[in-house]
């Protein structure tokens, strides 16, 4: 049984926004009956203010895909476009107390079905019309560009989060191999990019590099999870491998995988792009 | 809110018979029976008891059973001891439905040691193609692994004429019968089965108990390998608790068993002509007439399992689903896309399992709660809507 929480149940059983938009002036599809969910979405946007005024969704699926559907119209209505497609699938899985790992596609179908409305609106190709590309996995239908964007947007590291998010690689598994090498390749372009914006890197001795790190953690870090409760400890530092251990708030929130890259982040920013963050039983 | 346990192919209730049966076992009496004095040796009687009560219940000799941890240790005991005992043949003949239990051993073993795995499909009913069947059996077949019964769709295969074929040809039959011990009659003195897998908890009796048939003569080769318990053929100090269980749960069984096929078959058969009236687009899985008659397992096209079972739950009805979403997987059940259920209604699959202890209360229940839990989905739902007012046309 799936540990869901309060607010995912309480838009399970009493769904906002449901039901279709006559006049509406978008619609966005994704999903399909074979797959198992499906979401249609329906706007109705201002022309002036560009503000969606009205919201409401048709959908196929398990309670985490209607309960996130539910979210996502809340989460649009009285926002402009421009604002809404701002909205990740992470803040529709917050918004909802999160969401089991292994049901992160419905909230990523969310965010693609209000692209896809997006799109329509605007008269562009859909999202997933501009990620066509190859296709990966043949049981879901998913290409090699939609694995690609999961990887970057949400920072996926393994094939089972990858399943997790696109569902590619749920069905036969033959493809597992082809998603590894996907994650790689995207691993490699951060490398790149951040090759190509970086100051050039001063050789650093371990001891500047230990003394930089600690400085950036005390000054940059620290502040930021202490104001939401929580707080972080640098254990150790080898070579390039930062061990840190998370506290307070930060060892019970179900982000704490995005604390963790959010420190990588931001040492890779200020101190040196190969640093790997890893966290440890503090 | 009262709980209506609907999941019986899932897991059983233990009998209070049952439980009051175990409970001395945990405290005054908890010898080991394979001790040399009295205290542990008088237990060793109520072992053996709970051996005959076990063998009564297969219609079989108290020597052929040995007690084993579950459903799951005595499968692979049988699998792998029909592969040790003839070395020479190297493929095994099994169903595209069977339980993981013998799915994923068999697929090991093709994948790790070199077997062959010569699957039996199964036709839009759940059930097999006796052609095919022999077809499939060979002079290289070491071992036929068919369920009795499968534990989605309760549909029943026919056992001792697969065992025949298997026979002919000298493989050795073997079947999961987790859920069709108890629930069916078996006199297995009269058939050509080998070995026979059963659990105790789908029948009453507790987890973490189970038995294995060897017919007597059939070479065997143990998996548990330790001491001389169970005559030689699986090691491991007796489950004293758990074997009592389990042996008082097959002797309220047997008692019922004609109760079970009739009363038990008939709640289920109201429930299923109930939901069938008052629910547009549902159907069956299974062949109707040869299944379980505790099993109904009945799909709502157009709608989505886990939605359906987590509206259940909140009135407090208990089932299961073959859908994707429950199971952590993606897919959906393997025994319901083997049986080509199309794709408007396999995820919407629901499977109801009876138990002895359902009353025909909870039988209205359900079918006065699920008409407008389905309705309120329909309604949620993007697909169906042209389908579902055709239908309501026509009528």
């Amino acid at each position: 049984m799936w540990e869901y929480s309060e607010k995912l149940k309480d838009h399970f059983f009493h769904p906002r926004n449901v039901g279709e938009i006559k006049d509406y002036d978008a619609v966005g599809e994704v999903g399909s009956l074979a797959c198992g969910d499906a979401l249609k979405l329906f706007l109705k946007i201002d022309p002036e203010s560009d503000k969606i005024v009205d919201a409401r969704f048709q959908t196929f699926g398990c309670g985490s895909a209607i309960a996130s559907s539910s979210a996502l119209t809340e989460m649009i209505k009285g926002k402009t476009v421009d604002e809404a497609l701002k909205i990740t699938n992470q803040d529709i899985a917050e918004f909802l107390g999160g969401l089991p790992e292994e049901k992160m596609h419905c909230s990523v179908m969310g965010r693609d079905a209000f692209h896809a409305a997006v799109a329509c609106y605007r008269d562009e190709p859909t999202p997933r019309e501009q990620l066509e590309g190859n296709l990966v996995c043949e049981c879901f239908g998913v290409t090699d560009e939609q694995i690609k964007k999961e990887v970057r947007e949400n920072n996926l590291t393994t094939v089972e989060q990858v399943t997790h998010y696109t569902k590619a690689g749920g069905g036969c598994g033959l493809c597992h191999e082809k998603i590894e090498e996907l994650i790689a390749q995207v691993r490699g372009e951060h490398g790149k990019e951040g090759a190509e914006v970086r100051k050039p890197v001063k050789a650093m001795t371990n001891i500047q590099k230990i003394a930089k790190i600690q400085e950036v953690v005390e000054a940059e870090i620290r502040p930021l999870l202490q104001r939401d409760g929580g707080d972080v400890e640098l254990v150790d530092v080898d070579g390039n491998t930062v061990s840190v251990a998370l506290r307070g708030m930060c060892t019970s929130c179900p982000s704490s995988q995005l604390t963790k890259s959010g420190i990588e982040s931001k040492l890779r920013e200020l101190v040196h792009p190969d640093l790997i963050v890893e966290e440890v039983a503090g | 809110m009262k709980t209506v346990y609907l999941d019986n192919n899932a897991t059983t209730m233990v009998a209070p018979e049952v439980f009051d049966a175990m409970a001395p076992f945990f405290s005054e009496r908890y010898g080991n029976p394979s001790s040399m004095h009295s205290f542990g040796g008088n237990v060793a009687r109520d072992v053996a008891r709970a051996r005959e009560h076990v063998a009564a219940l297969l219609g079989a000799a108290p020597q052929e059973i040995v007690f084993t941890s579950g459903g799951t240790e005595s499968d692979s005991t049988a699998i792998l001891s029909a592969l040790a005992t003839m070395p020479h043949r190297k493929e095994i003949v099994a169903t595209r439905v069977e339980h993981p239990a013998i799915l994923n051993l068999c697929k090991h073993l093709a994948r790790f040691k070199g077997y062959t795995v010569r699957w039996l499909s199964v036709d839009k009913d759940g059930m097999l193609d006796m052609d095919e069947v022999r077809s499939k059996i060979t002079d290289q077949t070491a071992v036929v692994s068919v369920m009795w019964a499968n534990n989605e769709t309760g549909v029943i295969f026919p056992i001792q004429r697969i065992a025949e074929a298997a026979a002919e040809h000298g493989a050795l039959m073997h079947t999961d019968a987790v859920q069709a011990v108890g629930k069916i009659p078996m006199d297995l003195a009269s058939t050509d089965v080998s070995l026979l897998a059963l659990s105790g908890h789908k029948f009453h009796g507790p987890k973490g108990i189970g038995a294995l048939y060897v017919r007597k003569g059939t070479r065997f080769s143990p998996f548990v390998i330790g001491g001389h318990q169970e005559a030689d053929r699986r090691g491991g100090t007796t489950n004293v608790p758990g074997v009592v269980g389990i042996g008082e749960a097959a002797r309220l069984a047997l008692a019922a068993i004609h109760d079970e096929y009739q009363r038990v078959g008939a709640m289920r058969d109201r429930l299923q002509e109930g939901l069938l009236q008052t629910i547009p687009s549902a159907r069956v899985n299974g062949k109707i007439g040869s299944r379980l008659p505790n099993t109904l397992n009945i799909a709502f096209e157009f709608v989505e399992g886990e939605a359906i079972l987590m509206r259940m739950d909140d009135k407090g009805i208990c089932a299961s689903s073959g859908s994707a979403c429950t199971s952590g997987s993606l897919e959906p059940s393997h025994v319901l896309r083997a049986m080509g259920v199309p794709f408007t209604a396999v995820h919407g699959s629901i499977r109801f399992s009876l138990s002895r202890y359902t009353t025909d209360d909870e039988i209205s229940y359900v079918i006065a709660e699920l008409p407008g839990i389905i309705e309120f989905l329909r309604e949620l739902s993007p697909f169906g809507k042209e389908f579902l007012d055709a239908a309501c046309r026509v009528q």
